[in-house]
């Protein structure tokens, strides 16, 4: 299903919204589980490594990006609010492999609704410097991700053959 | 403090600049024109755009003109589509995902 992204570059907010064939219980397990996390999160050939997730106010999940060659960039997601299966809320920043954080983060807003068995999550991400984004695409993803998506169609037909 | 691009666009006064050079190229007096503020408001603004090197200063005789940096504006665009392009993949990746684990809950 369509992804929906809008950017406001006054309220320096981005919304990514996505609905999901499938029911609330499995998408919200995927974005606050951390085994289930690692498996989607980080676009391939990158790959998500969790080092902490304690998902509850308070706790946070401090976590890797690991590129090809091994590189790794962390991040913490700071969780500050938890209705579940509705919305959570989490301060997010750059941080080093000792958990300093980068300084300023962002402040992100999930939102969980179903219907009819289809699973809507929007996501509201508050940048303090929109300069954050630049950082984020320095990670290097984006040229490893388009070769990805060509082989994505074939593995997606082998995957329902199965 | 290190001026980027972002900066730039977050004040409206500043948008409008940009807006208005972008058509031409215009002097600080011309821009003052247009704005209910003094000309040292519109200065400082050219300052911050300037220091963002959103803008760039040509000399004609006794006149400074302003015109806008186009490639500049652009990069904005541009990280922002590489973001979008992050979270494609991302949830690409995540309908794959879901699908993979109802299918092993049928077959158990």
């Amino acid at each position: 299903m369509e992804m929906d992204f809008v950017v406001d570059k006054e309220a320096k907010t981005v919304s990514i919204t996505k609905e999901f064939a499938f029911g609330l219980d499995l998408v919200w397990d995927a974005y606050t589980k951390p085994e289930l996390l690692d498996q989607w999160w980080a676009p391939k050939p990158w790959m998500s490594r969790t080092k902490v997730l304690d998902f509850k106010v308070g706790g946070r999940r401090f976590y890797a990006m690991v590129s090809p060659e091994g590189d790794e960039r962390w991040a913490v997601q700071k969780y500050t609010s938890i209705t579940p299966k509705t919305n959570f809320k989490l301060f997010n920043a750059f941080a080093d492999k000792n958990e300093n954080l980068e300084l300023p983060g962002s402040d992100w807003d999930f939102n969980f609704s179903e219907q009819d068995g289809t699973t809507k999550v929007s996501i509201s991400i508050y940048n303090e410097s929109l300069e954050r984004l630049e950082r984020m695409i320095e990670f290097g993803f984006v040229e490893g991700t388009k070769m990805q998506l060509n082989n994505l169609e074939e593995l997606l037909t082998r995957l329902s053959q199965s | 403090m290190r001026r980027d691009v972002f900066q730039a666009i977050a004040d409206p006064t500043r948008r409008a600049i940009i807006a208005l050079i972008a058509v031409q190229a215009m002097t600080p007096n011309a821009l003052a024109e247009h704005f209910d503020t003094t000309r040292q408001a519109v200065s400082k603004h050219l300052r911050v755009l300037t220091e963002c090197e959103m803008v760039k200063q040509d000399q004609q005789g006794r006149e400074i003109y302003y015109r806008l940096e186009i490639e500049k504006m652009k990069e904005i665009d541009k990280w922002l589509e590489q973001y979008r392009e992050i979270w494609e993949a991302r949830y690409r990746q995540l309908d794959e995902l879901l699908s993979t684990i109802k299918k092993e809950k049928k077959e158990k």
